[in-house]
C-alpha cells in the first residue's frame, strides 16, 4: 500500500517539554546527527500513525526565530527552505506569555502550524486556565492541550497535525501580528513594492520578507540581494529609507520597536485567553532553589553534586572498564593460541583489537557521565549550576556551564570534550574545548607518579600538585588569550532561563545517555582505529631489522646450557637454577625488544626527532615514549619501561631505577612531566575534539598549540632551571 | 534608577533597556520590556548573576546587563 508522506517539524522554547513529546512520538526509532555544517543535534524519527508515513523533526528549542544564535538560524530555515508539512509549536502552558513570542514569529511565517500547550496539568496545578478556543480562533490555527511526560494528548495532536497537512493552505487572514499605524503602512508599502518587482525573484512570502527587511535582518537582506535580480539593491535602498522614517518616529531601531509590539500583541491575547484564578500554591521550585542556589551552602551542596558524578564516572565505571579489559585480553589471549605467529597475528592482536580495546574502554565511562549530565539538565539544575559559576568562569571569558567539561577533563577527556554540548555558544564550545585537555587526565597520572618518584622522593607529592596546577593556570591564560583574539566577540549574553525543578523521566535519560554513546562507539571508533593500525605500522615496521645480535639462538643457547645445568643440579638447586634461567631469558626478550623499538620506523622518529627533544632534557627514548603516548597517555609509562631496559615493564620501581641511572636529571624530569600535561592529547582525545568542534581545523591547531606550547614550558622550565643551578 | 541597584525580593517596574545589538535584542524577546513588572528574586552566592521574575517565569542576567536597564517604580 502507497501510504502518504508527512513531515512534521516540532519546534518550541528550551524546556518547553518539547523532547519528551518527541521522545513519545517516535520512541527508540530516531535518528541522531548533526546538521549539516554544524555541531547542533539534529533528531528525526519515521513513525506510522493512522494509515501515514510520518517523519518527525526535533528542531532545536529557542526561544524566537531572530537569527542571532545557530539554533535559530537552522529552526527558521528549516521551516522556511525544507518547508515541513506542518510545524507542531509546543508551548509551556504554565508560561503562556514569553512562548507566545515564538508562536507568533511562526505565525507570521506562512506555514501551517499548529500549537500544542504542553504541561497542561502544571498550568492548571498553578490556577491558570486557557481558552484554547479563543486562542484557536484568535490566532486561526489549530490548538491542543497535552501532557508529555504522561503522553497525554500526542495522538490527537499527531491526528490534528495530519488534519492540516491534508487540509489546503490558504494564507490566513485574521488576526495575524498587527503592528501600531505607521509600521503597518511601512511594512505594506514595502510588501506592494516587493510585489511589483519584477526582475529575479523574491526568495520568501512578501510581507513577511518587508516585515524581515525593516527588522534588518542580515540573512533575508542577503538572500533578496542575491536572488532579486541586479537592481536588488534598490529593495534594501528601498526598506532603508522606511527604516530611517521609522527611527525617525520612534527614536528607536525599528526591530526593537516590533519586539516591543509583538509583546504588546501578546498581551492582549494574554488578556481574551487565560485567567488567572486568586489560588495561591506554594511553588516548590523556589523552595527547592532556597537551598540549591543559597548564599551559603549553594557551592558545597553544588561541589558535592559534582564529586558525586566524578566518582559515579570514574569509580563505579572503574569496575565495568575492568571486565572489558578482561574480555579484551581474553578474546587476545585466546587469539594468541588459536592463530599462527605472523604478521597478521600481530597486526590483529596489537593494532586492531588493542585499538578497538582502547576505544571501547571508555564506554562505561560516558554512559555513566552522561547519565549524570541528563539528570542534571532535566531536572534544570544544569542552569543552577551555570548561575553558581558564572562569576568565576566569566574571569576566564566563559559561560557558567563551561565548568562542567573543565572538571570533568581531570578525569578523562573525551567524555570531558563530549560534554561542551551543553554549552549554547559555539565560541564558547571550542574555547572550552580548546582549554579542556590542560586539565591533567588520569591516564597521566601513572607517569607522574613514575617521574615524580624516581626524582622527588618525599617532595613528589607536591610536584604533582604543582603540575596540576600548572595545567590550570594555562588552561585560565589560554582562555583569556584566545578569548580576546581568535575567538573575540562579545561574550553569550547571560540571559538564561531557570526552568522550574522537573523530576527526570527515566525513558529521556536512557534515549539520551544511549544516543550519546552511540555517537561516540560509531563515530570515534573510526579514527581511532585508523589511529592506532598506523601506530602499530610504524612500531612494528621494518620487519626484517638486522640485530646487533642473534637473540633468537642466543635464547636457545642460554636455556639449553642452563637445562644442562639443572639436569646435574642438586634438587635443591634447580629452583635457583630455573628461575636464573628464566631472569636470563627475559632479560634476552627485553634487550631484543627494546632494539626492535630502537630500529623500527617509531624508533626512527625518535632519533630524529631527539635534537628537537633535547633542548627539553628529554633523550631518543624518551622522545619515542612520548610520541607513542599518542595511543593514550598510560603508555609513555610502558614504553619507557621497554626503552630504559627496566626489569619487568608493571614494576615502576624497577623503572624508577632505571631511570635514575639513564642520566635523566630531575630538572628533565620536570620537564618532561610538564611536556606530557601540555602536548597534544591522546588520540581518543583529539577525535572527540574533531567530532565536537565539527572541524578539522580546530583540531590541527588543538594538536599544534598544545604541543608548541608544551616544549615552550618545558623548555624555560628546563634551560631555565640548568642556568639557575649554575 | 538601574535594576542592578533593586535589593532582593523588590519589585520594579522597567522603564528602558539599553545597550545594543543582539544583546539588548535577546533581553527584550525574553519578555524583558518596557513596562514589564520584574522581581529580583535573588544574587548568586558571588553577586553575579541575579534572578529575576519577570512575566511569570525566572531568568537570569549579569550584573552588567542589569546596569543597562533602567526601572522605575520600586516597592
Amino acid at each position: 500500500m502507497n501510504q502518504k508522506r508527512f513531515s512534521i517539524a516540532l519546534a518550541g522554547n528550551p524546556n518547553s517539554g518539547k523532547t519528551t513529546i518527541f521522545n513519545n512520538m517516535t520512541g527508540t526509532r530516531q535518528k541522531v546527527g548533526n546538521w549539516p555544517g554544524v555541531t547542533v543535534e539534529k533528531k528525526e524519527g519515521n513513525i506510522k500513525k493512522f494509515g501515514y508515513d510520518l517523519k518527525i523533526i526535533d528542531l532545536p528549542g529557542t526561544y524566537s526565530l531572530t537569527p542571532f544564535t545557530i539554533e535559530e538560524i537552522i529552526a527558521r530555515d528549516f521551516v522556511l527552505e525544507e518547508r515541513p508539512d506542518v510545524v507542531i509549536d509546543i508551548i509551556d502552558a504554565s508560561n503562556l506569555e514569553r512562548s507566545l513570542y515564538l508562536a507568533t514569529q511562526f505565525r507570521e511565517i506562512d506555514c501551517k502550524v499548529l500549537f500544542a500547550l504542553n504541561m497542561a496539568d502544571v498550568a492548571r496545578s498553578r490556577g491558570l486556565k486557557i481558552d484554547d478556543k479563543k486562542l484557536s480562533e484568535l490566532l486561526d490555527l489549530p490548538v491542543v492541550f497535552t501532557v508529555g511526560n504522561k503522553n497525554q494528548g500526542i495522538d490527537t495532536l499527531l491526528e490534528k497535525a495530519i488534519e492540516l497537512a491534508e487540509s489546503s493552505y490558504e494564507i490566513p487572514k485574521k488576526r495575524r501580528v498587527k503592528y501600531s499605524k505607521d509600521i503597518e503602512n511601512s511594512i505594506s508599502s514595502l510588501k506592494s513594492f516587493l510585489e511589483n518587482w519584477t526582475e529575479g525573484s523574491i526568495p520568501y512570502n512578501p510581507r513577511w520578507t518587508a516585515i524581515k527587511l525593516l527588522e534588518d535582518d542580515k540573512i533575508v537582506k542577503k538572500r533578496v540581494l542575491n536572488e532579486a535580480g541586479k537592481n536588488s539593491r534598490e529593495i534594501l535602498q528601498q526598506a532603508q529609507i522606511h527604516r530611517d522614517f521609522l527611527m525617525d518616529r520612534f527614536d528607536d531601531d525599528p526591530e526593537i520597536v516590533m519586539t516591543d509590539e509583538r509583546y504588546g500583541f501578546i498581551a492582549g491575547i494574554i488578556k481574551e485567553v487565560l485567567t488567572t484564578s486568586a489560588k495561591q500554591r506554594i511553588d516548590i521550585s523556589r523552595n527547592i532553589d532556597l537551598v540549591l542556589t543559597n548564599r551559603f551552602v549553594g557551592f558545597p551542596i553544588f561541589l558535592f553534586f559534582i564529586w558525586a558524578m566524578f566518582q559515579l564516572t570514574f569509580s563505579l565505571g572503574a569496575y565495568p572498564m575492568e571486565w572489558i579489559d578482561i574480555g579484551v585480553n581474553f578474546v587476545s589471549k585466546s587469539l594468541v593460541h588459536v592463530l599462527p605467529n605472523n604478521l597478521f597475528k600481530d597486526f590483529l592482536l596489537n593494532g586492531v583489537i588493542a585499538g578497538v580495546g582502547s576505544v571501547v574502554i571508555f564506554l562505561p565511562n560516558i554512559l555513566i557521565l552522561f547519565f549524570c549530565i541528563s539528570i542534571f539538565e532535566d531536572t534544570g539544575y544544569m542552569s543552577r549550576a551555570a548561575f553558581l559559576m558564572d562569576k568565576i568562569m566569566h574571569l576566564i571569558g566563559l559561560h557558567g556551564k563551561s565548568f562542567i567539561p573543565m572538571l570533568m577533563g581531570f578525569g578523562c577527556n573525551v567524555p570531558a570534550i563530549m560534554a561542551s554540548r551543553t554549552l549554547e555558544s559555539e565560541k564558547d564550545r571550542t574555547l572550552t574545548i580548546l582549554i579542556t585537555p590542560f586539565m591533567s587526565c588520569s591516564a597521566k597520572l601513572p607517569v607522574y607518579i613514575v617521574l615524580a618518584g624516581a626524582f622527588f622522593g618525599a617532595r613528589a607529592g607536591s610536584v604533582i600538585f604543582g603540575i596540576y596546577m600548572v595545567g590550570i593556570i594555562l588552561s585560565i591564560v589560554t582562555g583569556r588569550l584566545f578569548r580576546s583574539t581568535l575567538l573575540r566577540g562579545a561574550d553569550a549574553p547571560f540571559v538564561m532561563e531557570l526552568p522550574p525543578y522537573r523530576a527526570p523521566m527515566i525513558k529521556s535519560l536512557l534515549i539520551h545517555m544511549w544516543d550519546r554513546s552511540k555517537i561516540f562507539l560509531k563515530k570515534m571508533g573510526g579514527i581511532i582505529l585508523i589511529g592506532s593500525v598506523v601506530v602499530w605500522i610504524l612500531s612494528a615496521f621494518p620487519q626484517n631489522i638486522s640485530y646487533s645480535l642473534d637473540y633468537n639462538s642466543k635464547i636457545s643457547e642460554t636455556k639449553a646450557s642452563y637445562n644442562a645445568e639443572i639436569e646435574t643440579a642438586h634438587e635443591s638447586g634447580k629452583k635457583l637454577l630455573a628461575k636464573q634461567r628464566d631472569d636470563a631469558v627475559s632479560e634476552l626478550i627485553k634487550a631484543k625488544k627494546t632494539e626492535k623499538a630502537e630500529k623500527s620506523f617509531m624508533g626512527s622518529i625518535g632519533k630524529v626527532l631527539a635534537p628537537v627533544f633535547a633542548p627539553i632534557g628529554i633523550d631518543w627514548r624518551g622522545s619515542i615514549a612520548l610520541l607513542t603516548g599518542f595511543v593514550a597517555k598510560e603508555i609513555v609509562v610502558s614504553t619507557m619501561g621497554v626503552l630504559y631496559a627496566a626489569d619487568g615493564t608493571e614494576d615502576s620501581a624497577a623503572l624508577k631505577n632505571a631511570l635514575l641511572s639513564s642520566g635523566m636529571t630531575p630538572l628533565g624530569a620536570l620537564a618532561m612531566m610538564v611536556f606530557v600535561l601540555l602536548y597534544m592529547p591522546c588520540l581518543a582525545t583529539v577525535a572527540a575534539i574533531r567530532r565536537e568542534t565539527g572541524s578539522f581545523k580546530w583540531m590541527i591547531f588543538s594538536v599544534v598549540y598544545s604541543t608548541s606550547l608544551a616544549w615552550i614550558v618545558a623548555f624555560c622550565i628546563y634551560q631555565g632551571g640548568t642556568i639557575l643551578a649554575v | 534608577m538601574l535594576l542592578s541597584d533593586i535589593k532582593e525580593n523588590q519589585t520594579a517596574r522597567i522603564v528602558h533597556v539599553g545597550g545594543n545589538g543582539a544583546l539588548r535584542r535577546r533581553i527584550l524577546e525574553m519578555g524583558i520590556i518596557k513596562g514589564s513588572e520584574i522581581y529580583v528574586e535573588k544574587y548568586a552566592p558571588l553577586k553575579d548573576p541575579v534572578e529575576l521574575i519577570v512575566k511569570g517565569y525566572h531568568v537570569s542576567l549579569r550584573v552588567g546587563e542589569a546596569a543597562q536597564i533602567t526601572v522605575d517604580n520600586v516597592k
